[in-house]
């Protein structure tokens, strides 16, 4: 019975933050919300070097074949400093998706996002969601339609789409009568696009793949849940941080109980969440009957533990916390903009119920 | 990460089990009823000979002898829970007393005591709180004077739970009231018949329903022998830290399954002719009772692997009390919101639902969202020792 993290997986962690924390400092993470797509392929291919990319990649196509609680703990590190990487799509519900579906074209795109050489975007939202009439068809070879909110889509060398429930299909980024258009979110450090598609022709259709469709969206969901935890412990560091140095009335504001107990609230909410989300990653891949059921609940309570961390640690700051130049709105919006990528919290409680019987 | 218990531990398991097939109790023997203690008391003997309560008390004391192994614990608590009986005897005893006495206690004390009261033939209650000391404790001012060979014990204590059931009371007086306030307290052993002591009952907001009496006791010139201090004279206050502790171990709590009886009043309950369970406002706030629960479930498999390894668990150690109380209230409130205006139904009136199981547990579950530390001494707990941030300046003195 060891129900923790390997001595490997705790280096897995030290490595990626101390790499994070040099080469991709909050003042490039600025630097970036000014480019044309926040995922920088610089950043991409030293994640690719560090094994980042590929760590659910399988061994013979140049990853590392290691587990979902791995990718997590890389997602977690990505939000801990809001790092923008396609890592979500592209190292995570694609190689899951692609591992499930094994053939010789998913081989070498699988081969490429391990080498750091391919970056994919994934249109799922209106599997979930559907607003401002979208949605895509595919008949007789040919894609029509619109997807909205696809990650990680406007620059991507490929897009991973789900035309309905069942079919996953792979179109070139640059394919014609492909219209990739990012939207401004508040987030800066993730993109976001509409997808317009107009007769346009798939590299590969996969038939048959609702269960895959679903492990993928169980993964991510789990990856998207660290990352948001991720982003939250650094919240959380920097309100204990200031709180430790900021005084007020003579006084560090960290000693006045209206302040601690705002810092202590906090951890209580984190500490059982991580316990949560390692389980659930554990599950993924040693009991898969149960994740679905942890993987909707991880990412639901994750992002509702989350948007009350994020306010309160930026309260934790007064008034300089709201400013541009304190950072902080960087995790506040990195947060908010992850509780509906995946299904929002109430959607994903419904279908934790219906998962039980329980609707 | 590896779930799995192994063999060895698994052919534990079914040993466990077979017991509870052929030994469970047919009704509940839990009760401290002088006319009935003799089964409570043959129940907890036939656990120790099996091994199952009191598994690693040296058989000298009365106990099976095994060594520690926390996983043993686990798959006992979890084999006694599924059965639906109790391991063992959940009171202040067995889970307070005896580990200080094997930590703190002398020879005599330790023969003595320590199998009588795993067997639930001498009942204690604890004498820690006061009513001017409770967050503060060692603000304390119940007093025990040399008399002779003796300390007069005078004074008034409140919160001992079960002190009206109990034979022994294990109490913190101060002995050397010139010393600083941590260092004049002492831990001693008190009988509660002993002349001078009056048990008062304390009528509590949970009423007629829940077996757990509060009372006040009060002390005048009550003698015990200077021999019934544990530990040194003095030391008292480090003692009781050791005891605290034991008792915040001992407040897990089965979160998941009262989220299923939670879910099963759901089903069964309806209003206008409706399922409750049907109602999405209801199923979503079960959900993310859900969730909590999950999370604690696991959290405490995290705390047991800190154990296991002998890690440090840090700051998410600390926040398991105020979290699983905080939880269990919320669980009671939504099944209570879920029964509507017959929610309120209690003493086992007409209409009553699970036996008044769900107010009597929203009483006892905001008392324990106080109790043993209140959720915001917890707090302070958190933020001081787990994130590092500084004390509250003292006061200066007026």
């Amino acid at each position: 019975m060891d129900f923790g993290l390997s001595e490997e997986q705790l280096l897995l962690e030290k490595t990626l933050r101390s790499f994070l924390a040099d080469e991709v400092p909050i003042g490039r993470v600025r630097e970036l919300r000014d480019a044309e797509c926040p995922n920088d392929v610089g950043i991409w291919r030293s994640l690719a070097e560090l094994g980042a990319t590929g760590i659910l990649v399988p061994e013979s196509l140049g990853g590392s074949d290691l587990s979902l609680l791995d990718a997590a703990l890389v997602a977690q590190s990505l939000g801990h400093a809001v790092t923008p990487a396609p890592f979500l799509g592209s190292a995570v519900m694609v190689p899951i998706a692609f591992r499930a579906l094994a053939g010789s074209e998913t081989d070498g795109w699988l081969r490429g996002i391990a080498a750091g050489e391919i970056r994919f975007g994934v249109a799922a939202t209106e599997l979930f969601s559907i607003r401002e009439e979208a949605g895509t068809v595919l008949s007789d070879g040919k894609l029509n339609g619109k997807a909205m909110m696809a990650m990680d889509s406007c620059a991507a060398d490929f897009i991973l789409l789900t035309p309905d429930a069942g079919r996953l299909a792979v179109v070139r980024g640059d394919a014609p009568g492909l219209e990739a258009t990012r939207l401004a979110t508040t987030d800066a450090t993730r993109c976001a696009t509409e997808l317009l598609f107009a007769e346009v022709a798939p590299e590969a259709v996969f038939e048959g793949a609702e269960a895959v469709i679903e492990r993928m969206l169980d993964a991510g969901r789990i990856a998207l849940a660290a990352d948001t935890l991720g982003a939250c412990e650094s919240m959380i560091e920097q309100a204990v941080a200031y709180a430790g140095q900021r005084k007020q009335f003579d006084r560090l504001i960290g000693s006045f109980q209206a302040v601690k107990h705002m810092c202590a609230e906090m951890i209580a909410e984190l500490e059982p969440a991580r316990s949560l989300l390692w389980y659930a990653a554990h599950a993924f891949d040693t009991m898969p009957e149960e994740a679905p059921l942890l993987a909707c609940h991880a990412l639901a309570h994750i992002s509702e533990i989350g948007r009350e961390i994020s306010s309160v640690a930026t309260q934790v700051h007064g008034g300089i916390g709201w400013t541009d130049e304190q950072n902080l709105h960087f995790w506040f919006k990195r947060i908010s903009a992850a509780r509906h990528m995946l299904g929002g919290p109430a959607w994903l409680r419904e279908r934790a119920a219906s998962l039980q019987g329980l609707v | 990460m590896d779930l799995q218990y192994g063999p060895r531990y698994e052919a534990f398991r079914a040993e466990v089990r077979n017991f509870l097939e052929a030994h469970k109790p047919e009704k509940p023997v839990g009760s401290l009823n002088p006319e009935v203690r003799h089964e409570l008391v043959a129940w907890l003997s036939l656990q120790i000979d099996h091994g199952y309560w009191a598994r690693t008390i040296p058989e000298t004391y009365g106990g099976f002898g095994a060594e520690p192994d926390l996983l043993e614990t686990v798959i006992m608590d979890e084999e006694f829970n599924r059965a639906g009986v109790a391991r063992g005897m959940a009171a202040q005893g067995p889970s307070m007393l005896v580990p200080t006495l094997l930590e703190h206690g002398t020879e005599e004390q330790r023969s003595r005591w320590i199998g009588p009261t795993m067997r639930g033939e001498v009942i204690w209650a604890q004498g820690y709180s006061e009513p001017g000391s409770g967050s503060d404790l060692a603000s304390l001012t119940t007093s025990a004077r040399e008399d002779g060979d003796d300390f007069l014990i005078s004074g008034q204590k409140i919160w001992t739970s079960g002190a009206d059931k109990s034979d022994m009371m294990f109490v913190l007086v101060r002995t050397e009231p010139e010393a600083d306030k941590h260092a004049g307290i002492s831990y001693l052993l008190v009988p509660v018949g002993s002349p001078g002591i009056e048990v008062q009952p304390l009528r509590t907001m949970s009423g007629s329903i829940g077996e757990n009496s509060f009372n006040q006791v009060f002390f005048t010139d009550v003698r015990v022998p200077q021999s019934s201090v544990v530990g040194r004279r003095g030391e008292g206050w480090k003692i009781a830290n050791t005891t605290l502790k034991h008792e915040r171990n001992s407040l897990n709590s089965n979160a998941e399954g009262t989220l299923l009886r939670l879910t099963r009043l759901m089903r069964q309950e309806s209003a206008n002719g409706v399922c409750t369970l049907e109602s999405p406002l209801f199923r979503d706030r079960l959900m993310q009772l859900q969730a909590r629960a999950l999370s604690m479930k696991h959290h405490g498999m995290r705390m047991l692997t800190c154990s296991l390894k002998e890690e440090r668990a840090g700051v998410a150690g600390l926040v398991t009390k105020l979290q699983n109380c905080q939880l269990n209230f919320d669980m009671s409130s939504l099944a209570i919101d879920v029964m509507g205006e017959l929610g309120v139904l209690y003493d086992h009136t007409k209409y009553e639902r699970d036996r008044g199981y769900w107010q009597a547990h929203s009483f006892f579950s905001l008392g324990l969202i106080i109790g043993g530390g209140t959720a915001q001494i917890q707090k302070n707990i958190i933020s001081e020792r787990g994130l590092g941030l500084p004390r509250e300046p003292k006061p200066a003195p007026a």
